[in-house]
């Protein structure tokens, strides 16, 4: 419909979404709710230009209407391009593929998931001074019908799960807060309620809540540079702040500049900026090989296979995420398949898939134990960074001293800051691959009309030098 | 009902259903209810129209459109409740959700504070629906941005940003003979001029488009970028600063979640224990006020309960919190209709915010300053301590040196980590107030703000 009225290209997306949303707080059911969505995208070229639009009216007429409305958009966008819009060519594919999972997360009765959250809840407020408890659990199913007038026709199915459990404590003049097994949502993977089985809430309920109470007479975090080891989730959020969102192509070319922001890596950097220490690789894998990441698919949203792109290797830059729309840019010759939209009333856009650091040789126990004085820094609190992803700032729920070699008192209100290149530079030690996890962000936004989406980032702990810590609560 | 779509096909300017269909479609999700022998049973349809055009390097790069529609149910059955929402409005389907909201309740413990529903209610009428925003077509925003990006690419200058027209309508209906309808245009153009390694920016929001003018917010940023070239690195520490409002309402509408009750109740509010005490200044009046000429958004709650104004900070001493039905009754006093839709953990929030303004013009405040810095807006806003309500975030987008009452040269970008409960008690002037739009908060009504011993931490590298 869309090539009668003068596309010279066009994909569709049909999206059939399903989400299950629970919570608990102070051992009452808070949030329980589920929902579907059915509609279709139509993202077209037409006079050199761009367009979509999107509809839940799926009759032919609707459907009808919302190609032409396409059309007519990109045509709009025509009086206001420089260039016509070209494609890096990809072939046509006729697949089907699902996510693989053992358990079906909407099969398993809601009186099962609630009775697990609730009895966490209740092992939490069991722990003398905890204020507030909460748990959630979320799962997502997505259908995918991807469909191009080059012939492509590729259905995707993808099952995502997630779960976390949270004590917060308010005493005095302070509130302090632990999570499991990570902060803002817990872990999300792309698989089914096995997640939630293997991540024994009730086991780790009690010491959430005791860490959340005890932070309170910990020593605060002392304001120095030194020696920082961080916990692999932690981790995995450096890594998706300051390497994951600076590899973005369109935000390197200007596309974002006006909300997310542009980055540091500006074109003439690829294989020549020294990124980070020699140990230092970093790839960007959105196959199953990698792990179930929210970042794992076969094909991305503009019908690209699932790839791995090396990102920093051996220390130095060499890679970014693209599109069909800018891989040309950079000299390649195919998209890195990284396109993808949070819905079907969104546009694909270029985002990160799993973007995760390779195990280094390390044990943690090693690693502390070749550590003569440093902070080892678990479970993200506040996260920021400059809208060029040079300076950054985090801060986490806990920390540990180390001395000589051993990890010894707890420290509350931890925070480090600094400079993406001089901090990876600073990297002098990896854990290994039984470290090494595969974590889920599932709230990252990105573009407008804004779009979250699911990113993955494997991560195992590791150690920097000479970093800034404790500046957040600094009175200077 | 869902067939009249043919009204698309033209760049723009679509048009929401007749609001006698979006009542058709709560009427028959309670007709089904009562069939099925439900006593109380709420059904939320909500319709939206959008078109964003997005622009950058002088030229569109993305141009989008969606129309959709949302039913959302909700049930109670013997202290029970749960919520199912789908975009299929067939009554088959429509019946499926509500058996699916039967049984998500049946399969949860019973909920001794849970509320029957309320029955009808009488609100304010609301006119913010501008039909000149919702005829606003794609070739209308197209020729904007255009003008914008000549004026860019005549001064030498990048532009990037977005123009937004959208207008939306919801109902909101229960078994207990509620039935609230409200309908909106909201339109937003926004702005980012480059030039060599600075830039700067400029926003607005509005029901009305003819309130926006894409040219002038295009200049005022091309003016702001010119004067940002070659910052000079200054050293971290405390500076007074004026905020621009976008700056203001980025920083100080991380608030609006401490003045739920709820909130309060759960400790994590930075509000706990502080009802009645003096926390900022004087001349900090902070109220939440829907019926505000400058904002946007229905007269009432997710519940269906009437928005009522409350005065949350008078003269600087913390006096009221906001309301659901459920946190009100935990402290014996009344709602006031800033509950969210149910069920939810967190209860209610104020999302109108209004800062009482003064009398003092931005030249003004920049004529006082000795040595301070303007900051055009903040970027990466996050919590650093809940209970002081310590931020950090960068500034953005033009920052300058004031030095004996002039504006002088840009100063490279600063981190900062800043107590909101401090900063608001440190303001030494204030201008008037009018709507503000930002990236990190909902729009509210605040005044630009001068504002002394304000902690920058660390500087970045632009």
């Amino acid at each position: 419909m869309a090539r009668l009225r003068g596309a010279t290209y066009a994909d569709v997306r049909v999206m059939h979404m399903r989400q299950r949303d629970l919570t608990t707080k102070n051992g009452q059911v808070g949030t329980l709710g589920q929902s579907e969505s059915l509609g279709l995208g139509i993202r077209v070229i037409a006079s050199g230009a761009w367009g979509f639009a999107s509809t839940d009216v799926m009759t032919r007429e609707g459907v009808a209407a919302c190609a032409a409305q396409a059309v007519a958009i990109a045509k709009a966008s025509a009086l206001a391009k420089k260039k016509d819009v070209r494609l890096a060519h990809e072939a046509a594919y006729v697949d089907s593929w699902q996510s693989p999972f053992v358990k079906d997360p909407f099969e398993i009765p809601l009186e099962t998931q609630l009775k697990l959250l609730l009895a966490a809840d209740e092992a939490m407020r069991r722990v003398k001074g905890v204020t507030l408890t909460e748990t959630d659990m979320q799962f997502r199913k997505v259908d995918t019908w991807f469909a191009s007038s080059e012939g492509s026709k590729i259905h995707q199915r993808r099952v995502v799960s997630g779960c976390g459990i949270v004590a917060t404590c308010f005493q005095g003049d302070a509130i302090q807060k632990r999570s499991y097994p990570n902060s803002f949502g817990g872990q999300h993977v792309l698989g089914g309620y096995e997640l939630i089985e293997s991540l024994d809430l009730l086991k780790h309920a009690p010491r959430v809540a005791e860490e959340a109470v005890a932070l309170h007479d910990a020593t605060q975090c002392p304001e120095r540079t030194g020696t920082l080891i961080l916990g692999g989730s932690q981790l995995g959020l450096q890594i998706h702040e300051s390497i994951g969102h600076p590899i973005e192509l369109d935000r390197v070319l200007g596309q974002e500049a006006n909300f997310a922001g542009t980055s540091f890596l500006t074109l003439d950097q690829l294989h020549h900026l020294r990124y980070a220490s020699p140990i230092v690789n970093v790839v960007a894998d959105a196959r199953i090989s990698h792990g179930p990441g929210l970042g794992t698919f076969a094909y991305d949203d503009e019908g690209v296979p699932a790839q791995r792109i090396d990102i920093i290797k051996d220390g130095e830059f060499c890679g970014y995420l693209s599109s069909r729309e800018t891989a040309h840019l950079i000299g390649l010759e195919r998209s890195g398949g990284t396109v993808r939209t949070e819905g079907w009333n969104r546009l694909p856009m270029i985002r990160m898939t799993n973007v995760s650091i390779l195990p280094g040789p390390w044990t943690l126990e090693h690693l502390i134990a070749d550590t003569n004085e440093g902070i080892l820094m678990e479970t993200n609190r506040s996260w920021s960074i400059d809208d060029r992803r040079y300076q950054f700032q985090f801060s986490t729920e806990i920390a540990w001293e180390i001395q000589g070699g051993k990890k010894t008192r707890m420290l509350k209100n931890p925070s480090y800051s600094g400079i993406t290149t001089e901090f990876w530079n600073s990297c002098d030690a990896i854990c290994n691959a039984g470290h090494w996890l595969l974590w889920g962000t599932p709230n990252c936004g990105k573009g407008q009309p804004m779009q979250t989406m699911g990113t993955g980032h494997g991560a195992s702990p590791a150690r920097f030098r000479n970093v800034k810590i404790g500046t957040a609560f600094s009175d200077e | 009902m869902r067939g009249a779509a043919t009204k698309r096909g033209k760049a723009g300017g679509e048009a929401l259903r007749d609001g006698r269909e979006l009542r058709a479609i709560a009427a028959t999700v309670l007709r089904l209810a009562k069939q099925r022998g439900v006593k109380e049973a709420e059904v939320h349809v909500e319709e939206v129209v959008d078109a964003l055009t997005r622009f950058a390097n002088n030229a569109i790069h993305q141009n989008v459109a969606e129309h959709g529609l949302t039913v959302s149910i909700r049930t109670l059955v013997d202290g029970r409740t749960a919520r199912v929402t789908t975009n299929r409005v067939e009554e088959d389907a429509l019946r499926a959700a509500l058996e699916n909201s039967l049984a998500l309740a049946a399969s949860q413990p019973k909920d001794p504070h849970l509320l029957p529903l309320p029955g009808k209610q009488k609100y304010r009428a609301l006119q913010r629906f501008i039909p000149a925003t919702a005829k606003l077509t794609a070739e209308a925003r197209a020729r904007a941005v255009k003008r914008a990006c000549e004026l860019a690419a005549r001064r030498g200058q990048i532009a990037a940003g977005i123009f937004e027209s959208g207008q939306s309508q919801t109902v909101l209906s229960n078994s207990r003979g509620l039935f609230a309808a409200y309908r909106q245009t909201q339109a937003e153009f926004s702005v980012t001029l480059q030039q060599g390694g600075a830039a700067s920016w400029a926003k607005a929001n509005a029901a009305d488009v003819r309130a926006i003018d894409p040219i002038a917010l295009a200049r005022t940023a091309s003016e702001k970028a010119k004067r940002a070239q070659n910052p000079v690195e200054l050293d971290p520490g405390r500076y007074t600063v004026i905020l621009e409002p976008a700056a203001v309402l980025d920083l100080a509408g991380f608030l609006f979640y401490d003045f739920a009750a709820t909130a309060v109740e759960d400790k994590r509010s930075c509000f706990s224990g502080r009802m009645g005490k003096t926390l900022f200044g004087k001349n900090i009046t902070i109220t939440d006020d829907v019926y505000h000429p400058e904002q946007l958004g229905p007269p009432f709650d997710g519940e269906g309960l009437p928005r009522q104004r409350v005065v949350l900070v008078d003269k600087g001493v913390l006096r009221n919190l906001v309301y659901s039905r459920r946190s009100a009754k935990t402290a014996r006093t009344y709602p006031t209709g800033h509950g969210f839709a149910l069920p939810n953990e967190y209860g209610e929030a104020p999302m109108n915010l209004v800062i009482a303004g003064g009398n003092s013009s931005l030249e003004e405040m920049v004529r006082s300053t000795e040595r301070g810095l303007l900051v055009t807006r903040l970027w990466y806003i996050r919590e650093v301590d809940p209970y002081e309500k310590i931020m950090t975030g960068m500034t953005r987008d033009g920052l300058y040196l004031v030095e004996k009452g002039q504006i002088g040269r840009a100063a490279r970008n600063f981190r900062f980590n800043q107590s909101i409960l401090e900063m608001l008690g440190n303001v030494e002037l204030l201008g008037t107030a009018h709507r503000a739009s930002g990236e990190e908060s909902m729009e509210m009504v605040v005044p630009p703000m001068k504002i002394r011993g304000f902690q920058f931490s660390e500087v970045t590298k632009f």
